[in-house]
């Protein structure tokens, strides 16, 4: 009665999301004295590493390319389980509901927190748009948890591990034409820390120092929704309620007064650092630092003196 | 063309959210209720692809009889009929087993959902519909072009973007994008008057078993005062993001 988890590559890499998903498993797993079975693309070019966050067994596969492709390869391997866990980046959002509807598995989205109890399986995940937490209680013999990368964290557990291949059957029901990946950023939900910007810019010919503050820290830029609405700004920035929802360890906004729609996207960081000409932006409600300032001059200091502090390192 | 879309009966984004005492729900005293902004962008599109090939726009919603002024504002807003399957929507799976029924019932080319709703933010139940039907799906949908039977949809993972094809009926989780902020439509008069005519269906629930149950809601932690740092001091901001926060 393992736990199983499906462990995520990109082109044959793993990232951050995915030791996160086996850790998950790990420590869902000990509190039921069981082992962590992983299953994983045949793809992925070091599958023991999955050893090291704390999986007994990996069985390796040739992965459908779409959800419901992988949802019933999953159904096919996956007997005998106490529970399953599914990373919840955009691919895993859409296997773990199509998984859940084929294998009558409870299935409880955007968890945020590790098992609080395991009989029934209760867990914490966001709801009301991080207005609200709620508590949930899975039934049935295999829950399943698609949680928010970064909510739990990496953590080790080294395990020494049998890498096995195998097979199973599923069918995509739509066929890919062209995937296009921006190269050289990185990519918002899984992004450390966001440097975020707003209308306070005035225009979007001052992103420059905006990117150079992303680039300084390895941050990804991301943008309020009236930036994005008025086009200064890509959709994929927008973060906020209807947005993408972030939950970086460090977020950086700069001119954005901070709607409500706003914190809802962003208010699970576990630090946040806001720079506003106003001081009555209701962001620094929510804000663990403040500066009051104008951002074309704050942001260029910060830069520079970022840059002296990483030389430093 | 067919087109269902799934509406949900969500908070207004700018509401402020507070629970029960007993914490096991929402307190919606005062609160206005509004369809889910993910679930207006696919209106509108539904309301597009209307205009260019003709046929019939179904809203759907699962719950009780308070969602119906959403339902008549979806109806106002352009769409030809409403369906309210009546249920207290109790989790995920059962809403997603009420609309397969209504969709193998009934013969649409095209099940628009939002890609999750703002109040309960699974993004299950579409996922959940495609899988129960054995039917193509897109989440996170931001294009959609049709020719004949065959789709293109356009879609967001992680780090950029995805083109497929599929062959209709198609079910997508669609946001913005799939039609732009600008073109979302609000009701004008006629709409509105025109929409207490148009026929609102009541169809009676299947009573699926829940296969999770909501214990309780909190509020987050209130933060902690703001710590407000000098702009002509921003060596001290780096010291505490590295040294108290352990952020860089």
């Amino acid at each position: 009665m393992s736990i199983f988890v499906y462990v995520e590559d990109w082109n044959g890499a793993y990232k951050k999301s995915s030791f996160e998903a086996v850790s998950y498993a790990k420590i869902w797993a000990n509190s039921l004295n069981t082992t962590v079975t992983a299953l994983t693309s045949s793809a992925a070019s070091n599958p023991s590493v999955l050893g090291d966050y704390g999986a007994d067994n990996v069985l390796r596969f040739e992965i459908e390319k779409t959800g419901f492709g992988l949802a019933q390869q999953l159904r096919a391997l996956i007997e005998n389980a106490s529970g399953v866990v599914i990373s919840g980046t955009n691919f895993g959002k859409s296997v773990a509901p199509a998984f859940s509807a084929l294998s009558s598995g409870a299935l409880s989205s955007n968890t945020t927190s590790t098992p609080i109890s395991t009989s029934p399986l209760t867990v914490k995940r966001g709801a009301f748009s991080s207005k609200g937490i709620e508590t949930i209680e899975l039934s049935g013999e295999m829950p399943i948890i698609c949680f928010v990368p970064n909510s739990i964290g990496v953590q080790e557990f080294p395990t020494s591990c049998n890498v096995t291949e195998t097979q199973a059957e599923g069918h995509d029901l739509l066929s890919i034409e062209e995937i296009t990946i921006a190269s050289g950023k990185i990519a918002l939900p899984e992004a450390d820390v966001v440097v975020s910007a707003g209308r306070g810019l005035k225009g979007p010919e001052h992103w420059g120092m905006i990117e150079e503050l992303a680039d300084v820290l390895g941050a990804a830029t991301a943008c309020s929704k009236p930036v994005s609405d008025i086009g200064w700004r890509p959709h994929n920035e927008h973060v906020g309620q209807t947005g993408i929802q972030v939950n970086p360890n460090l977020y950086i906004a700069i001119g954005i007064s901070g709607a409500i729609q706003h914190l809802a996207g962003v208010s699970a960081s576990k630090t946040i650092v806001v720079v506003n000409t106003d001081p009555e932006a209701p962001f620094f409600k929510a804000a663990d630092y403040g500066i009051v300032g104008d951002a074309f001059q704050v942001v260029p200091k910060l830069v520079d003196t970022l840059r002296a502090f990483k030389a430093d390192q | 063309m067919n087109t269902l879309v799934c509406i949900s009966h969500v908070p207004d984004t700018t509401a402020k959210i507070n629970f029960t005492s007993d914490g096991r729900s929402l307190d919606a005293a005062g609160i206005q209720f509004v369809i889910n902004p993910y679930d207006e962008f696919g209106l509108t599109k539904a309301l597009h692809l209307k205009e260019s090939l003709g046929g019939t726009i179904t809203v759907l919603n699962v719950g009780g009889p308070e969602t119906e002024p959403t339902l008549r504002k979806a109806l106002a807003i352009g769409a030809d009929q409403a369906v309210r399957i009546d249920a207290i929507p109790s989790d995920a799976i059962t809403v997603a087993q009420n609309i397969k029924n209504h969709i193998s019932a009934n013969s649409y080319d095209l099940i628009i959902c939002g890609q999750e709703s703002i109040d309960y933010n699974g993004q299950q139940v579409p996922a959940m519909i495609a899988a129960l039907l054995q039917l193509p799906f897109t989440n996170a949908c931001v294009g959609l072009d049709l020719s004949g039977s065959e789709a293109t949809t356009k879609a967001e993972i992680d780090g950029g973007h995805a083109i497929f094809k599929a062959n209709l009926p198609l079910v997508i989780g669609g946001k913005k994008g799939l039609v732009e902020e600008k073109d979302l439509r609000i009701p004008n008069m006629r709409g509105i008057m025109s929409a207490r005519s148009k026929p609102l269906k009541i169809e009676v629930a299947i009573e699926g078993t829940p296969a999770t149950r909501s214990v309780s809601f909190d509020k987050p932690a209130v933060k902690t005062a703001v710590r407000m740092i000098d702009p002509e001091n921003v060596e001290e901001l780096i010291r505490l993001l590295h040294e108290e926060a352990k952020a860089i």
